[in-house]
């Protein structure tokens, strides 16, 4: 029944979007400002985007309610590229040059930002982009607030490494078959043989998006984990999550035996997720709900009166996670640049960006560098809870500085730590 | 449920018992200290046999225990326990801090708990406990393990005693006592053994051998060769079983097609959505069980089987009556029409339910595995599916061979005008063939809907497959289908292992191709006359 109210209130909700659109004059006279938010309602990312067009609209609201930004309110315009990569930049393209908005929040996968990319730059477009991600990667028209691969990637397996993490030996980097795995485990092989891990004790393992049969791959990783001290660094990403933890529950491969980290799960993944077997696996992020902080605290009240007033699925257990962190972080740090620039223009927005400074529900005051588009962030392990939730085993003393050259990759310590186009006009 | 019991039960034995103190060193470093020290007061815990300390670590493992200032706390919801002491703490200290038990704690946890249970009168919890330690054990044990050994006589729990306090005399103790540790070890199948026995092997990074005596290293090289062996054949056992998994899926959700368009000759776009249909209908019971009879909702699946068939055979017989029947001999129209349709299926499913996916929960029952040898487990999950694909089957054969509507049908696949002649109605004969098929699809959805994700999209990764396994079986036979869904479970899985999934998917689809140029009747052609179209 509540999710019959809920199709019919978004039903509504599009018709009233869609007759703002047709009557410009009047949404000029109100004086509002429009914002995109690109994120795949359907498809096998779902799963994980969903959440963040809520953050989105949550943030808006909550924005708008305290007057706007520069006295402008914010429209949303919400598009579904549906998991589908080429529409990605097709959505993007009609956000900008059909609806104008003035910034763009969205994207997941780096195939998505991949495929967005020369969009924003071809039409100075803004896209704030609330995933970590593999780096390698640096436009002027993208702020990342989510992860390097220093600020998740490589401590998780330094942790891993460590006597307190288990001291592993051996690794089987798991991913799904895209530019993030591969390049993430690129990054991370290098890094591993620079500790002496030899190439024998690295097993690489890809499957196809929407993968669904872990059979093989679970007995596979038991397999390889008799020849010594193993962890799984798993970057699968969608809802080939749920059958992978579920097979690795039921072959009852525990944590204290191999443990798995994953970069791509948090609290929304493991929703549909019995976790009781789970318990142990970690997850590397820059946020945990169960994180003890007054802002997080406040962060956890708002998103639960949200989702329960707009009954979302799922509003009876409300659950934050990382990139929605990173999402509101984004937002609210564009919102910061606007009225320090005064003015929604690309470029001068932009230059307004670096340095920005938000308090984080993390517990740590973010700061956008003031170079390289990405936030300084903490890196927290956390390790799954019979209920679902993480508990933190490790964390940095304080926010880590992103590398979006790493420097396990050969040719990137002559790379700037900043746009080139930036640099160019220097 | 079970933790509240667990609570009570706990919360029972404080009250039943005087209080006894622990030693208030060793709590404080368990609470307050770094990990190391933790680890340490486990063991020193644990050593002194003492039952209280048994609880205090059960409670650290499962997250209870707090620290407020120098105080350790049992915290088990609103009651608090003064861990050393064992007095009620009341009212609750403010600032409390957890004591986070992390993947190592937990380990060294559940090690010295298993050490202490060795010497339990009950055998099934020796038997956990033994099994509990061959994950791997702290040397520290060694003598409670020994003590336990010479007082054991079971059978089952001897052996995997011996081979734990191998595992424990590896790494110290006399020349001797070791070479008779890495025989043991050689006896057992295990891969545990194998990760001690290849540690033994390892080489250092200046050439030389971690382990200098060389009688030790080639008797090692013996035994790991001997567990090798015996692991190779657990593997073996592991493939076949995913293989047979793959194919029952395969089967199942080729079986509807195998009747409509295998039998019919209707090329039916919309069986995956079908397919979809089935695995929604299970989510729909789930949730109508959760809601009125929570009690049962362990056996919701009974339910949701026949309902799964019904809803999905009335939609078939539905697209039947109104669309499909007048395309009869149209492959083309055909196609394209129930393409449509299936679009169709999926954005009025993605209208009512959502475009997210949504989730179906297992049965307890169907959760875990069941250990087949040391390296092998068999998830419950799929046990239950390869039978219910056998059971579906065996189902399908009776009522194709057995019944009046059988007979029917296979008259009119084989010539319809002769059917019609001798007084069979041949429409109805085809809504319900149809019905039948849609029926088996809705049965795939259900069993889909217990291992994968349902979502509107589930019946698009099906529909393929499933006429690969139609075509590749030859049209319009039974047998047929259900050795290529086997056969291609077996291939799939093989070179899966081999080359990875990607890899594997490719493969297999260049495989159907190239046999398909040779054999384009597939595995088993119908003999003589050809089935009309």
């Amino acid at each position: 029944m509540k999710r019959r109210t809920f199709v019919r209130s978004m039903l509504a909700l599009a018709m009233a979007a869609s007759l703002a659109g047709m009557s410009l004059e009047a949404a000029a006279q109100a004086k509002t400002v429009k914002v995109g938010v690109l994120h795949s309602l359907s498809g096998t990312m779902a799963i994980s985007e969903t959440v963040l067009k809520d953050t989105a609209l949550m943030a808006f609201e909550e924005i708008n309610a305290k007057g706007g930004v520069m006295g402008y309110k914010i429209e949303p315009v919400v598009v579904d590229p549906a998991s589908n990569w080429p529409l990605f930049a097709e959505k993007a393209r009609q956000l900008i040059t059909q609806d104008k908005v003035a910034a763009v929040f969205g994207c997941w996968t780096s195939v998505s930002r991949k495929s967005v990319l020369p969009v924003f730059e071809e039409l100075n477009g803004l896209l704030y982009y609330p995933v970590q991600y593999e780096g390698e990667e640096l436009s002027k028209n993208v702020f990342y607030t989510g992860a390097a691969p220093n600020q998740q990637a490589i401590p998780a397996v330094e942790y891993l490494m460590s006597k307190e993490g288990g001291g592993a030996k051996r690794w089987v980097l798991l991913g799904t078959d895209y530019v993030y795995p591969r390049t993430t485990n690129k990054i991370l092989r290098a890094f591993l043989k620079s500790k002496g891990v030899a190439d024998k004790d690295i097993d690489e393992k890809y499957t196809p998006f929407g993968h669904s049969d872990y059979q093989t791959i679970v007995a596979d990783i038991k397999k390889f984990s008799a020849g010594g001290k193993t962890a799984v660094v798993s970057t699968i990403n969608g809802d080939s999550n749920v059958p992978f933890y579920k097979e690795l529950g039921n072959q009852g491969l525990k944590a204290t035996d191999v443990p798995v980290v994953a970069f791509s799960v948090g609290e929304e993944e493991l929703r549909g997720v019995d976790t009781k077997p789970l318990v142990g696996h970690l997850a590397a992020w820059n946020y945990f709900m169960s994180i003890k902080d007054p802002v997080n605290d406040e962060f956890k009240k708002k998103w639960a009166a949200y989702a329960k007033a707009k009954k979302l699925p799922g509003a009876d257990k409300p659950l934050t996670n990382d990139p929605m962190e990173a999402t509101y972080i984004g937002i609210y740090m564009w919102k910061q640049a606007v009225e320090k620039a005064k003015s929604f223009d690309t470029d001068k927005v932009i230059a307004a960006m670096a340095g920005q400074t938000f308090k984080a529900p993390s517990g740590i005051v973010s700061k956008m560098d003031e170079k390289n588009h990405h936030l300084h962030k903490a890196v927290f392990i956390g390790e799954v809870k019979a209920d679902g939730q993480f508990n933190v085993v490790w964390k940095t003393k304080g926010p880590i500085k992103a590398q979006p050259w790493s420097p396990f990759i050969a040719g990137n310590e002559k790379k700037l730590d900043q746009p080139m186009t930036a640099a160019a006009a220097k | 449920m079970r933790t509240l019991l667990i609570i009570l039960l706990a919360a029972a034995a404080l009250l039943a018992r005087p209080a006894v103190a622990l030693d208030a060193g060793l709590v404080e470093k368990l609470g307050l200290g770094d990990s190391d020290e933790k680890v340490a007061a486990i063991n020193a815990l644990a050593a002194t046999g003492d039952p209280q300390a048994a609880e205090l670590l059960a409670a650290l493992a499962e997250g209870d225990v707090q620290t407020a200032g120098k105080r350790v706390l049992v915290v088990k919801g609103d009651q608090a326990t003064d861990a050393a002491t064992g007095e009620a703490v009341a009212p609750l200290p403010k600032d409390r801090e957890d004591v986070v038990a992390n993947n190592r704690l937990r380990g060294a946890i559940a090690s010295a708990l298993a050490a202490l249970k060795l010497v339990a009168p009950d055998r099934e919890t020796r038997l956990a406990a033994v099994k509990a330690l061959a994950g791997g054990a702290d040397p520290s044990i060694l003598p409670l393990v020994k003590k336990a050994l010479a007082q054991e006589t079971d059978p089952i729990i001897k052996p995997l005693l011996e081979w734990v306090a191998a595992t424990l005399e590896l790494s110290g103790g006399d020349r001797d006592a070791r070479i008779a540790a890495i025989r043991t070890l050689g006896l057992s199948g295990s891969p545990s053994s194998k990760t001690l026995l290849l540690a033994l092997l390892e080489k250092r990074t200046d050439g030389g051998f971690a382990e200098p005596d060389e009688d030790v290293r080639i008797e090692a090289q013996k035994s790991l060769r001997a567990v090798e062996d015996r692991l190779a054949w657990g593997e073996r056992a592991g493939l076949a079983f995913a293989g047979v998994s793959l194919g029952s899926i395969l089967l199942l959700a080729a079986l509807g097609l195998a009747i409509t368009y295998g039998l019919m000759g209707v090329i039916n776009m919309a069986h995956g959505e079908l397919i979809m249909i089935g695995a929604y209908t299970t989510y729909v019971v789930q949730n109508l069980f959760r809601a009125h009879a929570p009690g049962a909702f362990d056996w919701y699946l009974l339910c949701a089987v026949p309902a799964a068939f019904a809803v999905s055979a009335a939609v078939g017989m539905v697209l039947e009556r109104t669309v499909i029947r007048f395309l009869y001999g149209r492959p083309l129209e055909t196609l394209l029409a129930t393409w449509g349709i299936s679009l169709v299926l999926i954005q009025a499913v993605r209208t009512i339910f959502g475009a997210q996916n949504v989730q179906v929960e297992n049965p307890v029952w169907m959760s875990g595995g069941i250990q087949m040898l040391s390296n092998v487990v068999l998830p419950w999950s799929r046990i239950v599916i390869i039978g219910f694909a056998a059971a579906v089957l065996a189902g399908i054969w009776c009522l194709l061979t057995r019944t009046r509507l059988g007979l029917f049908v296979r008259g009119v696949t084989q010539n319809r005008a002769m059917a019609s002649c001798v007084g069979v109605p041949t429409a109805r004969v085809d809504t319900w063939a149809f019905g039948v098929g849609s029926g088996l699809a809705g049965l795939a959805g259900c069993a889909l809907s217990q291992i994968g994700n349902v979502g509107p999209d589930l019946g698009q990764a099906y529909i393929v497959d499933s006429f690969l396994v139609v075509v590749l079986g030859g049209v319009g036979q039974l047998a047929g289908t259900v050795y290529a869904a086997l056969g291609l479970g077996f291939a799939n899985k093989l070179l899966e292992s081999w080359s990875g999934a990607v890899l594997a998917k490719i493969a297999v689809l260049v495989f159907i191709i190239v046999f398909i140029q040779k054999r384009p009747q597939g595995l088993f052609a119908m003999k003589g006359r050809a089935v009309e179209a």
